[in-house]
């Protein structure tokens, strides 16, 4: 057990963190500093500027675009973005349905997606949940009807983050309806843009933006070729992707930039002639916060070593989410509460009204409630640690 | 960067599992307990021929050259069935401020014997007002032209009423709360003026109140640099919360182990309990916090050695904060679940709780290490 850093990682930390200041288009880098909060193009331009450096995906095995570091470069790596604080590419590519494509793909599948998964030129979002499919995600509904070499969906998602902005979906859909539920859904990828019968309609979450969006099938006509896995075998995949999307769920990395953020806050408000980070009860708080986000760095960091070893990310990443995502929200809470009256400072007041903060702190601490929720609820975490580590007995 | 234990690491812990297992039942714990001593020399003799107590230190002075790491992982281990010889005080506190400060003399005759399990050592740093500052110090201790003359009160001396010899800090110079002129003294306490006296735990271990009126020491007490104990007491104390964490590691898993067992065997209205989700959740949540205490342990005992002393500090204050506060919600609930079998003294839960309830006070609380923290430039830095 050794967690020093050779002289080669120090190296290359320094090689990644003077590159990232000499990479960041101005923009960027002003919003970096201001504590603002990116928007989609600049969340684009960033993952342009990683992809032309050969850097844009760490965890993917080298011979699909990697970069073959190991999990200490990888590490270091997260860490010098998040001390930059530059914008996160989506990870619906990236994280999810790529590593996904690598592991059950066909090879026409990844040399068709993963390139363009790589370069950012194809957005990608999730379908998984419907009105009636939430927690009980298996109880889906969206038909696929097989039609020659098609098949024909009607139904609809919901909840599918940032669709308005992806060119295509990944979706669990029914192809079968015998047997235990689980048993007849297939796993499809669907061209948004040019497919007809697709319909996309964004909705406001308390965040104040169009983050998610519904969205509808009618009699849109899917490859069979687009098919992931055997058909009915859709759940098995969902589930290893499940284990892929909970290791970085929880946020930890975002964690970091709100606890800066929040005591460059508390630095730059007065309180008497002391500053708010000079008040005893506020910095217990945020002390606390900051010890919780070092043991769940070093939590992260044994799961990083156990995927390095070969292991699958398992039942125990929950952890991660369940804890991470709480630990998030409650660093988002000591934000709101380090602002004061600037609490209520809402998007689209004029720039010269208020610091760029004071705009999107409430924004997105009001989005982040969805943190708890979204990649499996932290109820269902909690089933899921329950049932399959600790096994406890079902009725 | 590797997580891993080594092929050597592997082997001392299953070693010491063995022995828990096989040698140290709860059972030994619960008979010595109501015992004068509250351990067996016998078994710490053992401890010291196995090479446990000496795993951390030198092969110079009799120990196996490996690390903190190591020591915690044996401190987990032990923590498993409440194993009551006097680890963390003597080989940790003691044993660590001996090989660090000691003089050549020093070591052959304090450490060698402590570390083969002869003797064994305690560390008097605490009074009945200083609460967690090393330097609030009234014990004094005067030149008297060949040594020292010592008079004051120290308490809650860990396996003080035991100890071979008591290492003693006093003041050689300043102001109660001065950092500098705090003194470490090695004192043999059959020597005149010495009295101590046992206090039961509610852990089942004993400390003492020492004594000290007008106790002559030769000018060879000295351990360390005159006046300038204050930093080496605060690297033990450190330390000593390392090794508590790693030691309330084996206590959690056991109350986690323990608490599924019964979820998994207890029928109420017809069912398994564990088939419950309040109470399957509640388990969940047990089991996160064990497991992040697993790695605060693990990365405490890493820094433990560091060179920087602030790496050190805010590394220890993230893990023994998360043993009070995460360790603490693993504690109760394992008395809840086990509903009222498990506030009854024959239940092992409630000794286990009591352990780690002393280890959460030991060394620092959590309300301590947080202001601590906030202090370091880790934090300024975020």
């Amino acid at each position: 057990m050794d967690l020093s850093f050779t002289p080669e990682d120090l190296q290359f930390r320094d090689q990644v963190r003077s590159w990232i200041a000499d990479a960041m288009p101005a923009p960027i880098r002003e919003k970096a500093n201001n504590g603002g909060s990116y928007g989609p193009d600049e969340i684009r331009e960033w993952h342009r500027v990683l992809h032309d450096k050969g850097w844009i995906a760490p965890h993917w095995p080298k011979e699909h675009g990697g970069t073959g570091w190991d999990v200490t470069k990888r590490f270091i790596f997260g860490e010098e973005l998040v001390r930059a604080n530059t914008p996160s590419p989506s990870p619906f590519g990236l994280a999810m349905v790529g590593p996904l494509l690598i592991q059950f793909g066909t090879d026409e599948q990844k040399q068709r997606f993963l390139p363009k998964i790589l370069s950012g030129e194809e957005q990608w979002c999730q379908g998984y949940s419907e009105p009636n499919a939430g927690s009980d995600l298996a109880s889906l509904q969206l038909r696929a009807d097989r039609d020659g070499d098609d098949y024909v969906l009607n139904g609809q998602k919901t909840w599918t983050s940032a669709a308005q902005f992806a060119d295509w979906i990944f979706l669990l859909c029914r192809t079968g309806s015998s047997g235990k539920k689980q048993e007849g859904i297939s796993f499809l990828l669907a061209d948004l843009k040019s497919t007809p019968g697709i319909t996309v309609r964004p909705f406001l979450t308390l965040g104040g933006t169009p983050a998610f969006c519904d969205t509808y099938f009618q009699d849109a006509r899917v490859p069979v070729a687009n098919r992931v896995g055997p058909e009915g075998g859709g759940w098995g995949i969902a589930k290893a992707l499940l284990g892929h999307e909970r290791t970085g769920i929880g946020g930890i990395g975002q964690s970091a930039r709100w606890l800066a953020l929040v005591k460059r806050i508390a630095r730059e408000t007065p309180v008497g002639k002391a500053t708010l980070l000079d008040d005893p009860t506020f910095r217990r708080r945020a002390a606390r916060l900051s010890m919780r986000h070092r043991v769940l760095t070093m939590a992260n960091l044994r799961t990083l070593a156990a995927a390095q070893l070969g292991h699958a990310p398992g039942p125990e990443s929950s952890i991660l989410k369940l804890a991470g995502t709480e630990l998030l929200q409650e660093v988002t809470e000591l934000a709101m509460d380090s602002l004061g009256h600037a609490a209520q400072g809402w998007l689209g007041a004029p720039d010269e009204a208020l610091r760029p903060f004071e705009r999107s702190v409430a924004s997105e601490f009001n989005y982040l409630r969805a943190s708890t929720i979204y990649g499996g609820s932290n109820e269902v975490q909690k089933n899921i640690i329950a049932k399959h580590i600790l096994q406890l007995p079902s009725h | 960067m590797n997580f891993a234990l080594s092929k050597q690491q592997q082997m001392i812990v299953d070693s010491v599992a063995t022995f828990v297992r096989d040698d140290s039942p709860v059972e030994r714990f619960r008979e010595l307990r109501s015992s004068e001593r509250g351990w067996d020399s016998a078994v710490w003799r053992k401890m010291g021929d196995y090479g446990w107590l000496g795993i951390a230190f030198p092969e110079e002075h009799g120990g196996i050259d490996g690390s903190f790491v190591d020591m915690a992982l044996i401190l987990e281990q032990l923590g498993r069935s409440l194993v009551p010889e006097p680890y963390i005080p003597s080989v940790v506190l003691a044993g660590g401020l001996v090989e660090r400060l000691g003089s050549a003399d020093q070591k052959r005759d304090l450490l060698q014997p402590m570390l083969a399990g002869e003797t064994s050592l305690a560390l008097a740093y605490v009074e009945r007002q200083s609460r967690y500052q090393v330097a609030d110090c009234l014990t004094r201790a005067e030149a008297t032209g060949e040594g020292f003359r010592l008079s004051g009160e120290k308490v809650w001396v860990l396996n003080g009423h035991a100890a071979d010899t008591l290492i003693v800090s006093a003041r050689t110079s300043g102001d109660q709360l001065d950092r500098a002129g705090v003194s470490l003294f090695t004192i043999d306490p059959n020597t005149t003026g010495v009295r101590r006296v046992a206090v039961p735990g509610m852990d089942g271990q004993r400390t003492a109140i020492v004594t000290l009126d007008g106790v002559i020491v030769g000018g060879d007490a000295l351990l360390g640099p005159l006046g300038g104990a204050v930093e080496h007491l605060e690297w033990a104390v450190d330390r000593g919360a390392a090794a508590a964490c790693a030691e309330g590691q084996g206590e959690l898993r056991e109350l986690l182990g323990r608490t599924l067992e019964y979820l998994k065997q207890r029928e109420q209205f017809g069912v398994k309990i564990g088939s419950f989700q309040a109470l399957q959740h509640r388990a969940a949540e047990m089991f996160a916090e064990v497991e992040l205490c697993k790695g605060a342990m693990l990365l405490a005992a890493i820094k433990a050695d560091a060179e920087d002393d602030n790496e050190r500090r805010a590394e220890i204050s993230a893990a023994k904060v998360q043993l009070a506060d995460g360790g603490w919600f693993v504690q109760e609930n394992a008395i809840q679940l086990h509903g009222g079998i498990g506030i009854t003294d024959e239940q092992d839960v409630g000794l286990f709780f009591k352990r780690l309830r002393v280890l959460a006070s030991l060394f620092g609380d959590a309300d301590y290490h947080v202001d601590r923290y906030q202090e370091l430039p880790a934090f300024a830095a975020e």
